[in-house]
């Protein structure tokens, strides 16, 4: 059966790995120690940052596995339709994990609150438990715990912010071209402007978040506004890190050459990732700070 | 196959296993025993809500007896063992070519068929018609126990589950306080709740529906006869939610008015008695303690106070129960956040001040202290 | 292996890894295949024993065997652990052994990845498992007592032990949209040249519907036990009507899971008997292009339907009336399918192995389950059955004889395929025959109980409903022990029997009847050649 054909119109079916098996170790200890860490109990905390760090390890060493590969020119056109199409996957249920949460304020806000306000369907909620309550958003909630808060403007630092993650997009576009006609030192610089766009971007998130708790009292305990605001944000937030980093690598690998027009399959990924977590944000801007 | 056969092969296997003396027991007076479908229906919803079930069991059993009959019919005949010879093209045939369009269209149509019943059906239970004056009552679940408000006669009762010796056979279907309704009477129903979900269910009367903490949902019903109809609620709501039976009495108007007013009186005198200054001597109130402790509290920390940890801490012996006095006040009246230990601050003065006396002396919590009705209402 | 590569092209390894490392490291689809099914097989028993201790304490009205929590806690892993870590790693474990094997190609499209979604799978039972255990130790805090539904605010109450079984679920669901990725890549990137999509064994189009639907309703799941993880631990409202969230969002959320997830659960195994039926029946499939474009429609429609589940959460007359419409009419694209396969059967040369036995049984049991299935969406009648036994008895008619008996009709197909050796016949139709007499003395009696008023997730009940129980009980008892004797005929194959050949059943069609019994370590490095009809 297992003729041995060579060459490149041969799938590349990797050796047995040890890194999934490792991931899979730091997976483990990552969230068992993270619910030990919420509870406050023994040693979560460490056990969570020896899951991270073993994570890192994990990337790393199965990242330069799959770059070896590259390198030595295994893959063929098929295997690179393959990682292609599995980061588009791996994207589409990205965008639902978000959607849930744009989901979950869409209900709040225009379903849930008005009933609480006496409109609709379960105005009698209004009539018997909150007859002192009106609904208009942005609210804490019929029976607020937290005192007064003050909503997050959009057209300060948010809307600066778009600008910023907007112009990353471009340059990262840029840096595309220039990948297209090799040219290694556009590509770079291409490079670096997007994580750094990215990490001003991060910056000004992290001074926005200061300032909600110091001086807005716009905290997580604010009800359905702090809780949707921050999760929305943090969770995008959060993505922000992960596709700066992931650039980040591109740029290591493009710095050492790795990348010609034909073969940048890591570059698209990240570009990719980059640019869905641009539309998330505008998204965001739209009914997280605007409306 | 469900609607005929259910009822048969149910009674057919009742008839069976009561030969064998299997189980059969208990004389069943009011209790239906080997009920295999809906209780004989008690109010007008009820009885929609019986006829569309019945017509879409008929639906379903007549589809279930063309399914078996192919079925069967193919595996007798069309085996190889008959040398039946297969018929390969079969599927090229102007049947197999076009089945995907008329099948799903006779789908179709039994479909709407339901969905149309369904829906007229539909239009006139869910809605609470507001044509006619209403009876509401405000239904409150708790863990674990009901508590009914007639909104407009300022009436409220405690419905709980009573114990194996005193409620016999309908024990889980049995309470302390019924739930008393007129019939002929639109009574609407507000669910809500205080902790958790629970769902208020009444088969004879088939409302069903879920109360949920901070919001209000609603149900309404139309007694057509007198009787007793018990159910439960249908809502996994923790320890013991197989302990929240509901038990509706549907008596005449008249007589309903006189308990209403018979209610107010037994309201008005606890009233008098708690707001009544004077000093309450322990044994009184141990006495009092205990019958309140034993019906509000000894669900979750138990007729003997040793609780079911971790869920329910213990009283006997527990720090609260036997540390300073404040403290312990401040557990029952607020309640502890985010548990299922909830504010107690709805009982009257008198209540607390002897629940928590009891809870102080009983069972080797020697503390000694009494706890007077003005003291809690100092520390409200 | 398929190493035959550049970077050494001259030394060539055919066998597997030995040792350890062959599973623990694996990148190859039969090995991973059968490293699902074994785990599969483990998780089975684990829930099935829940099942035995829920059924022994219903046997009798009164408290028994366990308190009120444990039962609860029971039920909450009994239901976890047959959908997460039994039906759905089985499934997978037949999609990873037959899709390259049925489309022509050497492996999975993503090998190492393919690793990493199984081994993913252990860690999350090591969770669930420990959210069942962490309550016996000091300071573990309370036992989880919601249902595998975990609506809140009840389980805002529970202690720490949420918190593992919240990861557990975030494990569950990274594994299953990695290897869901793994298989959509594959069935569109790796079929062998000449192989069109419509050609595609029913089975491939199955898991390819399934796959997305896990793409696009795990996260959901994930989002919402997320939400519940914030409201529990970091002062967010989102479940808490007095910071202005809604308990019922939680349930939206997970029911936009949980609605599709009984249909991943049920179209691999259908995707099953398409291949079985024209075996045994030695005629073609009927309809094929019909059944994939009604697996399509049924993942769909499966996606609007939700909140069936939540009749009874005071929705308004417009939204239910909606959601009744849309579930009755998923009865079109199932009854289409149950359609094709009776036709399937229709005028063929019948013979009665156990797949077919299977089979059959499941085309009428299914049925039944799938319409009671149709009474329940009836809105007015809901209002009674919903959260009582009614529903138990439905959804497990179609857990059982649609998802499970399907996993189990596929096994005895393929276990000639795997291990090269055919099966004992004979216990298997006595296995066969013990298993679907008690399932239905199991089942069927929980249609009247319900009917007649008992509520679902009750440790204690009245005493009229005492004999029914007892029936249930009792067949639930022989019908675990029938999975005994299942184990029994696995092991007995795995270990000897007669040997298989290459098209172990007479008229199987199909790729991967061409290999031999037991398929070589690497199959199709050379693809096969399609020859297009
Ligand atoms: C494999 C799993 C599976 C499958 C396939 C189904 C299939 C269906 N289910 Fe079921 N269901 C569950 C698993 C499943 N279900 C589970 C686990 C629960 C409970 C969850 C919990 O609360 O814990 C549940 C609960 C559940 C409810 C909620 C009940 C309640 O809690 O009150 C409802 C309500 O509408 C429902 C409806 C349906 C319908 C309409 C189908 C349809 O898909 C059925 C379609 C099939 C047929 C109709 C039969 C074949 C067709 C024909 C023969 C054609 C002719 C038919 C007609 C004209 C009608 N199901
Ligand atoms: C695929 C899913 C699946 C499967 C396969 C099963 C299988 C079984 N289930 Fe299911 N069940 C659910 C999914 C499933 N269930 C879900 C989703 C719920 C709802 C949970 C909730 O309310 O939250 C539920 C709830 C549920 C209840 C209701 C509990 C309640 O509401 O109070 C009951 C009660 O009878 C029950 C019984 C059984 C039985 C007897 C089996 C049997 O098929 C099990 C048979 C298997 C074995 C027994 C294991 C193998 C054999 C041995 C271990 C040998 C030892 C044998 C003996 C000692 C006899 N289940
Ligand atoms: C629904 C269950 C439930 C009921 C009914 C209940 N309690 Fe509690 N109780 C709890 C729980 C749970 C706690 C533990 C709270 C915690 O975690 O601190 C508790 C704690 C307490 C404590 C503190 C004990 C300690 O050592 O920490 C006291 C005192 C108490 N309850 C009194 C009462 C009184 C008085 C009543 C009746 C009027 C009552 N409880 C009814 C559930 C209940
Ligand atoms: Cu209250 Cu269940
Ligand atoms: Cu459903």
């Amino acid at each position: 059966m297992a003729s041995a054909q060579h060459g490149q119109d041969h799938y590349y079916v990797p050796e047995s790995s040890p890194w999934p098996i490792v991931a899979m170790i730091s997976a483990l200890l990552m969230v068992f120690g993270l619910a030990l860490w919420i509870n406050a109990v023994g040693l979560g905390a460490w056990i969570f940052f020896g899951g991270f760090i073993l994570l890192a390890v994990m990337f790393y060493g199965w990242f330069s596995d799959v770059v070896r590969e590259n390198l030595s020119n295994v893959y063929n056109a098929q295997v690179s339709r393959s990682f292609r199409q599995g980061m588009f996957w791996f994207i589409a249920s990205e965008v639902f994990f978000f959607l849930s949460f744009f989901g979950a304020l869409f209900y709040l806000r225009t379903i849930a609150l008005p009933w609480l306000g006496g409109e609709g369907y379960l105005a009698m909620t209004h009539h018997l438990l909150y007859s002192g309550f009106e609904a208009v958003w942005p609210t804490a909630g019929p029976q607020p715990t937290a005192g007064e808060f003050e909503a997050m403007g959009a057209w300060g630092i948010p809307a600066l912010n778009t600008a910023i993650l907007l112009s990353s997009g471009a340059t990262l576009t840029w840096a595309h071209w220039a990948l297209k006609k090799n040219d290694q030192k556009q590509l770079i610089w291409g490079l670096i402007a997007t994580v750094v766009l990215g990490l001003i971007f991060v910056g000004f998130q992290a001074y926005e978040y200061i300032h909600a708790y110091r001086d807005l009292n716009l905290t997580l305990e604010q009800g359905i506004y702090g809780s949707t605001f921050f999760m929305l944000t943090g969770f995008h937030g959060f993505h922000v890190i992960v596709g700066a980093i992931m650039l980040l690598a591109v740029l290591g690998r493009a710095i050492k050459g790795h990348f010609s027009p034909h073969n940048h399959f890591a570059f698209e990924a990240a570009a990719w990732y980059w640019h869905f977590v641009d539309v998330v944000w505008l998204a965001l801007f739209v009914f997280v700070y605007w409306l | 196959m469900l609607a005929t056969k259910r009822s048969r092969s149910g009674s057919l296997l009742a008839a069976a296993l009561a030969v064998t003396g299997f189980g059969a027991t208990a004389a069943a007076d009011e209790v239906q025993r080997w009920g295999v479908n809906f209780p004989p229906p008690a109010s007008t919803t009820a009885q929609e809500i019986y006829d569309i079930h019945m017509l879409t069991m008929g639906i379903a059993t007549i589809l279930l007896v063309i399914i078996f009959a192919v079925v069967i019919y193919s595996l007798i005949v069309h085996r190889k063992s008959r040398g039946y010879p297969a018929d390969q093209h079969f599927h090229e045939t102007w049947f197999g070519r076009w089945s995907w369009v008329f099948v799903p269209v006779m789908v179709l149509g039994v479909d709407l068929t339901i969905a149309g019943a369904a829906q007229k059906t539909l239009e006139r239970v869910w809605v609470v018609p507001q044509d006619q004056p209403l009876l509401d009552v405000k239904v409150i679940g708790h863990q674990w126990y009901w508590e009914f408000v007639y909104l407009d006669h300022d009436v409220k009762i405690e419905s709980r589950f009573v114990p194996k010796e005193e409620a016999g056979i309908h024990y889980l279907r049995e309470v302390d306080n019924r739930l008393v309704l007129p019939t002929h009477q639109r009574v609407r129903f507000l669910h809500t709740a205080s902790d958790v979900l629970h769902a208020f269910w009444v088969p004879e009367l088939a409302v069903k529906k879920d109360a949920i903490p901070g919001y209000v949902t609603e149900t309404w019903v139309n007694l057509t006869r007198e009787g007793v109809f018990r159910g439960q609620c249908a809502e996994l709501c923790g320890t013991w939610h197989a302990r929240m039976p509901i038990v509706v009495e549907g008596v005449s108007q008249e007589r309903f008015d006189a308990w209403i007013e018979e209610q107010k009186q037994v309201k008005l005198a606890a009233l008098a008695e708690a707001t009544a200054e004077r000093e309450w001597d322990k044994d009184e109130l141990m006495a009092r303690g205990e019958r309140l402790y034993n019906t509000m509290c000894a669900a979750c920390h138990q007729v003997d106070g040793s609780g079911m940890p971790p869920a329910f801490p213990a009283i006997r012996g527990s720090a609260v129960a036997t540390g300073p006095i404040p403290r312990h006040m401040e557990v029952v009246l607020k309640g502890v956040p985010g548990t299922a230990m909830a504010a107690w601050n709805s009982l009257n003065d008198l209540e607390i001040a002897s629940i928590i006396t009891y809870q102080r002396n009983a069972w080797g919590n020697d503390t000694g202290d009494v706890v007077q009705p003005s003291d809690v209402n100092a520390a409200r | 292996m398929t190493t035959a590569t550049h970077a050494h092209a001259d030394h060539e390894h055919h066998g597997p890894p030995s040792g350890l490392k062959r599973w623990l490291f694996s990148t190859n689809h039969k090995d991973i295949g059968t490293m699902y099914l074994v785990f599969a097989l483990i998780m089975l028993f684990l829930g099935g024993a829940s099942a035995m201790v829920i059924r022994a304490e219903l046997f009798m009205p009164g408290l028994q065997l366990v308190q009120p929590d444990l039962y609860n806690n029971l039920v909450t892993n009994h239901a976890l652990i047959m959908i997460f870590g039994a039906v759905m790693p089985a499934a997978a474990g037949l999609a990873n052994w037959m899709i390259p094997l049925m489309i022509g190609a050497p492996d999975m499209a993503l090998p190492r990845m393919n690793n990493l979604s199984f081994w993913i799978l252990p860690a999350a039972a090591l969770m669930l498992i420990l959210s069942f255990v962490v309550p016996f130790f000091p300071g573990g805090g309370t036992q989880i007592n919601t249902g595998w539904t975990l609506y809140p605010p009840l389980s805002l109450q529970v202690g720490m032990s949420m918190d593992f079984l919240i990861f557990a679920i975030h494990l569950l669901g990274v594994s299953s949209v990695l290897a869901s990725i793994n298989i959509i890549v594959t069935i569109f990137n790796m079929r062998a040249p000449g192989l069109r999509m419509m050609q595609l064994p029913i089975f491939v189009w199955a898991w390819l519907v399934t796959a997305f639907l896990l793409i696009l309703v795990v996260p959901v799941l994930a989002a919402g036990v997320t939400m519940l993880l914030f409201d529990r631990h970091f002062g967010t409202s989102f479940f808490i009507a007095a910071g202005g969230g809604d308990p019922v969002l939680f349930q939206h959320l997970f029911w936009f899971f949980g609605h599709p997830e009984v249909y991943i659960l049920i179209l691999p195994s259908l995707g099953v008997l398409a291949s079985i039926l024209p075996t045994f029946s030695r005629k073609p499939l009927f309809g094929h292009h019909s059944l994939v474009g009604a697996m399509i429609a049924i993942a769909a429609l499966g996606m609007i339907v939700w909140a069936h589940h939540q009749y009874t959460v005071g929705m308004s007359l417009a939204a239910v009336k909606y959601f009744m419409i849309m579930t009755i009419l998923i009865s079109i694209p199932v009854g289409l399918i149950i359609f094709n396969y009776m036709m399937t059967m229709w005028r063929g040369a019948m013979t009665f192995e156990t797949p077919m036995l299977f089979t059959v049984a499941i085309i009428l049991m299914f049925s039944f389950g799938g319409l009671t299935g149709v009474m329940l969406a009836v809105v007015p009648a809901d209002m009674q059955y919903h959260d009582s036994m009614f529903v138990v008895a439905h959804f497990h008619y179609v857990l059982l004889p649609g998802a499970v008996w399907g996993l189990f009709a596929g096994v005895f197909y393929w276990l000639p395929k795997w291990t090269g050796h055919m099966y004992d016949e004979k216990l298997a139709k006595t296995f066969f025959w013990l298993h679907v007499v008690s399932f239905n003395i199991t089942f069927f009696p929980q249609h009247f109980i319900g009917l007649a008023g008992m509520p679902r997730r009750i440790v204690d009940y009245n005493v009229m409903f005492t004999e029914f129980n007892m029936i249930s009980s009792v067949g639930a008892f022989f019908f675990g022990i029938s999975h005994l004797l299942f184990l029994y005929i696995i092991i007995k194959t795995v270990r000897g029997g007669e040997k298989a050949k290459a098209r172990a059943w007479e008229s199987a069609q199909g790729l991967e009847w061409e290999v031999e019994s037991p398929p070589p370590h690497h199959t199709w490095t050379t693809p096969p050649t399609i020859k297009t009809a």
